[in-house]
């Protein structure tokens, strides 16, 4: 081959002689500095293969002479993150929740802990500041579906609601459309009850004709009055705070649909100070019954 | 110019082929029109009684799309057959499918980077592009259809084009396969249109770059292996005694991406008349196998295909030869060899096992140079020819899409290394690099390689204007700029954000409040995205103009005909 091959004038390099639509090649040599960086990026992988664990063979791989375990690295920085936290989350263990709330300085730190601890895993649901939407609620006010006393809320984060927990509090609003337990017409006059328990403007025929349906079918749980029962979960009927809505279709939907969130049980996943500072947390901010 | 052994070369291919030469110049033959006939009036059947069976309506949606192009398919080729049509001419290239490529490339391109402006403005105000009473305008439907759209639609396209021009000249071949090719064109059309509408009503596998569900993967298949023939059969009746470079990256890429779909797309579907399917893998399995997928869809048709591009547009356009054989047979074997392990970086610190986390990290750090060689060998080759960046705005193009991929080839290593990745990952600065690699590299070297193709296509001297050039290119690269810089900023920060602990040891951010501090990056970003889309505009507006510009005196162009002499008649 080499003897006949054409010259680049340009460059002075023989092309390899060969021409593809008028392209030729130059037969250069390999860079060398990006051969040398090359060598290097072997060398640097083939050390990080002696250190790591990086070789798989038949049952098992080769676990390189530093024994990394990324595993074994998460335990060690959570053990090392509790005990950081515990230099001053400590006074939070033995304290109760009423004790943290009347030592201004706990309170102080139970505060900003809950604050930091809500943001980072309560506000996707709740809302920025607690407020809540349609189906979450409201955390700011003082009405409270399960309770309102600080143990009630740390019942609820540490449980959670309809949550896999054994002592997650838990009930069910019956389908009462889908299912077909009312006729439609029922929940159309249950829909104008509702209405009128909550001092709205309502068809009083409807009303009537839905007295004895609501003693039947929704009393047990929000009570003859609808003012509900916290240890159901069942709302009150008669105040101005909605969980699915006010208006008549929202009423007549969670009749009919019998709807009911899920909030996580936290326990699994914040530790009992944290909740402790949590719960305190919730309870300031909403002024807790 | 050529030496005297390939001469001899040449001159025995053009002898063993002199019986065929008896026959006439022109040869006849519909090239398999009759066999596409059969295939789309059975596929019609076929998809018409599958549809009526079924009682899945998004099954019955896509049905009614295959049936639509079937009978579309049909038609044309009734008419075609009828009036006398598709008369294979064996002394010219296959060039009509180019155009359609050229043309269809622009269009999904324009498309795909418009859904990208619309979904970076939900991004930026939700408030105001947040259309709930529409779902298919949802973020988590119009993402990957951006992301496919200029991936597969635009990205896939320009390879499809510039390989079936690039196969051609530097085989000294006419494409194989008779109509072969035009299956390959339309058949890929009727993908996207199956995966991108599939996706708006919501059929989708949730497998990123990897979304379409069995009944589209089946198709693709089906185009794919056939686009495999046409490039292999072309490679196969050459009468260039060498394969060039650029074809070895062609072939690589699209035989890579057949298994690579195949194996990611291995899965059981409900029923053969439903469009739900479920995987075969699961678990951290599910995770490998389509991040070695994902990895090498980046690694074999965004970066082998564009470098089967480079490797034949910019030392044509400059008139210089390419830098360094020897760099090209290295680095070509290098890069297909150590990209394919590098897929776990996408899984750092997750359930996939460390020791498959390290492999996948060091070959992304080994991929390194290997990648830098196609960098070298294409700036490098313009070296004697560096004054044309003055004159010509294509070379600027090549030379700026060539810094982008150097540059989102290094930082592609770099954000591999676990630490690195530990602030890196799941944040904006994956989004910045991926689109330095898709605007820069490759956009540009498609714009690139299409304003070349463009006048010798439609037989003109040139492109209707360069100023124009000038504007796309440089409204284009200030767009880039801005979007890779406004993500650096937003990842990093938000990066550092997630990462931040108060000193009591407890996390000082909630999620949305570094949401809520990128807001001036995204809208810089959009701005970016939009100046990109209006580089694409102009472009797409230029090359109307130049197909509409009086064809250049000679109308037997020199680049269109198969070397005379040499010609095999009759397919």
């Amino acid at each position: 081959m080499s003897g006949h091959r054409p010259t680049d004038p340009h460059s002075g390099t023989e092309t390899t002689g060969h021409e593809w639509d008028g392209i030729t090649e130059l037969d250069t040599p390999l860079p060398r500095w990006w051969l040398w960086i090359w060598y290097g990026c072997i060398a640097f992988a083939i050390g990080y293969w002696v250190l790591m664990p990086s070789w798989p063979y038949p049952g098992g791989y080769t676990p390189g002479i530093l024994h990394n375990s990324q595993r074994a690295q998460v335990e060690v920085d959570l053990a090392a993150l509790k005990a950081h936290r515990d230099i001053q989350g400590h006074a939070l263990t033995n304290a109760s929740l009423q004790d943290i709330e009347k030592d201004p300085k706990l309170q102080a730190y139970a505060m900003q802990v809950g604050q930091l601890t809500f943001n980072a895993n309560c506000i996707s649901c709740h809302g920025t500041g607690g407020t809540g939407s349609k189906g979450y609620p409201n955390l700011r006010d003082d009405v409270w579906l399960w309770g309102g006393k600080l143990e009630d809320i740390q019942q609820t984060i540490t449980h959670g609601i309809r949550a896999e927990d054994p002592e997650t509090r838990s009930s069910k609003m019956p389908s009462f459309g889908v299912d077909g337990l009312l006729k439609p017409g029922e929940i159309n006059d249950l829909t104008e009850y509702v209405v009128n328990l909550s001092g709205r403007r309502a068809n009083a025929a409807a009303v009537a004709r839905a007295t004895p349906l609501f003693a039947n079918n929704c009393a047990v749980c929000h009570g003859p009055e609808g003012k509900g029962n916290q240890m159901f979960g069942a709302p009150n009927l008669t105040d101005k705070d909605w969980l699915y809505g006010s208006d008549r279709a929202s009423i007549h939907g969670q009749i009919w649909n019998g709807r009911g969130g899920v909030m996580p049980n936290w326990g699994k996943r914040l530790d009992a100070n944290t909740i402790k500072a949590l719960t305190v947390y919730i309870h300031a901010s909403a002024g807790g019954s | 110019m050529a030496p005297p052994q390939e001469s001899c070369v040449k001159l025995g291919k053009s002898l063993s082929t002199t019986p065929s030469t008896g026959r006439a110049p022109a040869a006849v033959g519909t090239g398999g029109a009759p066999v596409l006939l059969l295939v789309s009036v059975l596929g019609a059947l076929l998809a018409t009684v599958a549809t009526v069976l079924s009682q899945d309506p998004l099954f019955q949606f896509q049905g009614a799309i295959f049936i639509i192009g079937f009978v579309a398919a049909a038609a044309i080729l009734v008419g075609g057959l009828a009036s006398g049509g598709f008369k294979q001419d064996s002394s010219r290239y296959s060039d009509n499918v180019i155009k359609a490529g050229v043309i269809a490339t622009l269009f999904w391109g324009a498309a795909g980077m418009l859904v990208g402006v619309i979904i970076a403005s939900q991004l930026t105000w939700p408030r105001i592009f947040y259309f709930p009473e529409f779902g298919f305008l949802n973020f988590g439907r119009l993402r990957p259809l951006h992301t496919s759209a200029v991936i597969f639609a635009f990205g896939g396209n320009a390879l499809i084009a510039t390989s079936f021009w690039v196969v051609q000249r530097t085989c000294k071949a006419k494409l194989f396969g008779g109509m072969l090719p035009w299956f390959v064109f339309w058949g890929y059309q009727l993908f996207i249109l199956l995966a991108g509408l599939g996706y708006l009503v919501g059929i989708t596998q949730g497998q990123e770059y990897a979304e379409p569900e069995w009944l589209t993967d089946l198709w693709l298949t089906i185009v794919w292996v056939c686009y495999l023939l046409v490039f292999l059969g072309t490679i196969w009746k050459r009468k260039e005694p060498h394969i060039y470079v650029a074809n070895w990256f062609y072939l690589s890429f699209i035989i890579t991406i057949a298994i690579l779909h195949i194996f990611n797309n291995l899965a059981m579907p409900v029923s053969f008349l439903n469009h739900k399917s479920y995987e075969l893998w699961s678990g951290v399995q599910s995770a490998m196998v389509q991040w070695w997928y994902g990895h090498n869809a980046v690694g074999f048709l965004l970066t082998a295909g564009f470098l089967g591009m480079m490797y034949y547009f910019i030392p044509k356009r400059a008139e210089r030869p390419v830098y360094s054989y020897r760099l090209s047979i290295v680095h070509f074997w290098a890069l297909i060899f150590i990209y394919i392990w590098a897929g776990p970086h996408h899984l750092h610190y997750t359930a996939l096992p460390q020791w498959t986390q390290t492999l996948g990290m060091t070959f992304s750090i080994m991929l390194w140079m290997p990648s830098w060689g196609g960098m070298i060998n294409g700036l490098m080759t313009l070296s004697g020819a560096w004054d044309k960046l003055r004159t010509d705005p294509v070379i600027r193009m090549f030379v700026v899409s060539l810094a982008f991929y150097g540059m989102s080839t290094f930082e592609g290593p770099v954000m591999s290394i676990r630490t690195v990745n530990a602030l890196s990952h799941y944040t904006d600065w994956g989004i910045g690099h991926v689109h330095s690699g898709a605007l820069g590299w490759v956009g540009f070297v498609s714009f690139g390689s299409i304003y070349c193709m463009v006048p010798w296509l439609w037989k003109k001297d040139r492109m209707y204007s360069d100023r124009l050039i000038e504007w796309h290119f440089w409204i284009a690269t200030t767009g880039i700029l801005l979007y890779i810089t406004a993500m650096w900023v937003s990842g990093i920060m938000e990066g550092l954000m997630w990462r931040a602990y108060t000193p009591d040891g407890f996390l000082a951010y909630s999620f949305i409040e570094t949401v809520a501090a990128k807001h001036i990056e995204y809208m810089v970003r959009t701005l970016g995205g939009l100046m990109y889309l209006s580089g694409a505009l102009i472009m797409i507006y230029n090359v109307i103009r130049t197909v509409g510009m009086p064809s250049s005196v000679s109308v037997n162009h020199p680049a269109d005909a198969v070397p005379a002499g040499l010609a095999i008649a009759g397919e």
